[in-house]
């Protein structure tokens, strides 16, 4: 705030890098090029990109829906030779492992935020959370599945809950950042209205600020599931590599999309390959229509910043 | 309800809040226990290794001789390679989102870009293996190209918040003064938002770092190899752990569990560089 005092240094900059009396004809190449290079830029990006979203359809679309519904409801082959569907048991990991994942996830984070804007504001603690929760965003996700191999799969076994605890790890920092945004944009007056009635503050948070925050906090959540469900490095270690359905959550051997398309990239067998492919379009059709939903959830949100 | 008006709180009131409070703990807790029980796994491969593990090259389990410069090596070179594409071109689409496109082509694109940030990175691990692989090798190369594409939306949409702070009277008063489109990027949006661009590139190599699947995928898990060469294969650091931790025994496993905690230490490191230079970029830019 002091150095509004000194003036703007941004602006003293632009006068000493640009000399606005150049000859006019070499100013306007200059930016016309500029404007090349941002368009450039946009193709550089679009086209690898626009390649994979076309591998895809045509590669995995294909496999995903030439039997249609074998792919998704048929078991995956003991033998990876073998060509033909299917990915259900995969399809159903996932399911149990990011469903597990979001349901402990979830309401961790969500309490976690009321505490940090509702109770601890700017206390030690408060900020201490807030700090370590930016610092878990950033540590790679292998790193969580080592941990939760160390801690749960070497005493307990593989299983779809040891998925979820590690998928769990990733998301509760992502949900408690987003949902923290999003109370802090609850006007004061109508937590100040609910405590005039007599409400207690416990009151006051779960009928009157959660629900004014929900639309975008439900949209917050489902990114977090979004990008949960992709995630292949937490799984490797505790989820293990079955091929047929285990609707078991807490014990024996599960699978998972991500894990599936890993395994079978690696493959020097077309037919396995032709089940990545299908397995990535369906991967990538789920977390794009959850993204989707998240978007539709942030339209729906009354609160602006 | 009349309990609200009595001195105490009532003991809903309370439990409530121990329970947002715990909940709020998890998080020093988990991290906490993270650092703790990998440190502790660590230590028997760091203790037969000694400074050895961080300087050698040599990677041979049956010999118990674990070093980890190669993978150290790959990491950082990988990841660079991705940085100096994708760094460059996110801020020119960013820039193209904000001052070239017209209204009402930039929703559309941040839609898109948003949609593309969440593609798992096993997806681009595979089109890397099964698409790339095939003219360009499993190699450090196409690693890198690989995680560029990947990191690209995730420092697009960060560059893109970053430059929309520029204040609409430093953009508008260059416009006045009569300067090019060019030339007001130059003069107003770069100066404002230099250091948080920094951040945002920083944040991308922190993610491309710790990046394990795609990687795994493409770069050809070399063993002990460091070369210059970018057309060579290698190996990363997450790569290692995804692609040896099934067949390795007890030193090994916990060497692994080293390179982990490296990872983390390192991933950290750059993360909380990038944040701080982010956070002090707006901090400035709200005033």
């Amino acid at each position: 705030m002091m150095r509004v005092a000194h003036g703007h240094p941004e602006i003293a900059c632009a006068t000493e890098r640009t000399d606005l009396r150049a000859r006019a004809g070499l100013r306007e190449a200059k930016d016309a090029m500029a404007t090349v290079m941002f368009g450039a830029a946009v193709v550089v990006v679009a086209v690898p990109l626009a390649l994979v979203v076309w591998a895809l359809i045509e590669r995995g679309a294909h496999v995903a829906f030439e039997s249609f519904p074998a792919f998704f409801t048929q078991e995956i082959p003991v033998v990876s030779r073998r060509p033909g569907p299917g990915m259900g048991p995969a399809i159903l990991g996932t399911l149990l492992v990011t469903g597990g994942g979001t349901l402990i996830a979830v309401p961790l984070g969500i309490l976690g935020a009321v505490y940090l804007n509702e109770y601890g504001g700017v206390s030690r603690f408060a900020r201490a959370v807030r700090f370590t929760a930016m610092v878990m965003t950033g540590v790679p996700s292998i790193v969580m599945g080592l941990f939760v191999y160390i801690g749960w799969t070497v005493h307990f076994g593989f299983s779809a809950f040891g998925g979820a605890l590690a998928l769990a790890c990733l998301m509760v920092p992502v949900v408690i950042g987003s949902t923290e945004q999003m109370l802090r944009l609850v006007p004061e007056a109508l937590r100040e209205a609910a405590y005039a009635l007599g409400a207690t503050k416990s009151r006051v948070i779960v009928t009157v600020v959660l629900p004014a925050a929900l639309p975008g906090i439900v949209s917050g959540s489902l990114l977090a599931v979004a990008r949960a469900a992709g995630e292949t490095a937490p799984l490797l270690f505790a989820v293990g590599a079955a091929t047929s359905f285990n609707i078991d959550f807490l014990g024996g051997a599960n699978t998972a999309l991500p894990v599936q398309i890993f395994d079978n990239a690696t493959s020097v067998f077309v037919g396995a390959q032709d089940r990545a492919w299908g397995a990535a379009f369906t991967l990538v059709l789920v977390t794009f229509l959850v993204t989707l939903g998240a978007r539709f959830f942030a339209l729906r949100s009354a609160l602006q910043r | 309800m009349a309990t609200a008006f009595a001195g105490r709180p009532a003991p809903a009131d309370h439990a409530f809040r121990w329970i947002a409070i715990g909940s709020a703990a998890i998080v020093l807790v988990v991290l906490g226990l993270i650092a703790a029980v990998m440190t502790a796994r660590s230590i028997p491969a760091l203790r037969a290794m000694g400074f050895e593990f961080f300087v050698s090259r040599r990677w041979s389990p049956a010999n118990n001789v674990y070093g980890a410069l190669p993978f150290m090596w790959g990491t950082l070179y990988t990841s660079l390679i991705a940085i100096a594409i994708a760094g460059p071109v996110s801020v020119g689409v960013a820039l193209f989102i904000t001052e070239v496109a017209p209204r009402w082509m930039t929703r559309p694109l941040v839609h898109v870009i948003d949609l593309l940030a969440v593609v798992p990175s096993v997806v681009f691990g595979l089109w890397g293996i099964l698409v790339l692989a095939p003219t360009l090798g499993r190699c450090v190369l196409t690693a890198g190209l690989i995680l560029g594409m990947m990191v690209t939306p995730i420092i697009t949409s960060l560059a893109r918040e970053v430059i929309e702070t520029t204040p609409a009277a430093e953009k508008e008063a260059a416009f006045a003064l009569g300067a090019t489109r060019w030339e007001m990027i130059w003069g107003a949006v770069w100066p404002h938002s230099k250091s948080g661009l920094v951040g945002a590139v920083m944040l991308g190599l922190g993610r491309a770092m710790g990046e394990t699947i795609a990687v795994a995928l493409t770069i050809g898990s070399a063993i002990g190899q460091i070369s210059i060469n970018p057309l060579k294969s290698g190996n990363s650091m997450p790569a290692a752990i995804a692609n040896q931790w099934g067949e390795a025994f007890d030193l090994q496993k916990s060497a692994l569990i080293a390179l982990a905690v490296l990872l983390f230490a390192i991933t950290i490191a750059v993360n909380l560089a990038a944040t701080a230079i982010v956070l002090r970029s707006r901090k400035r830019s709200s005033r």
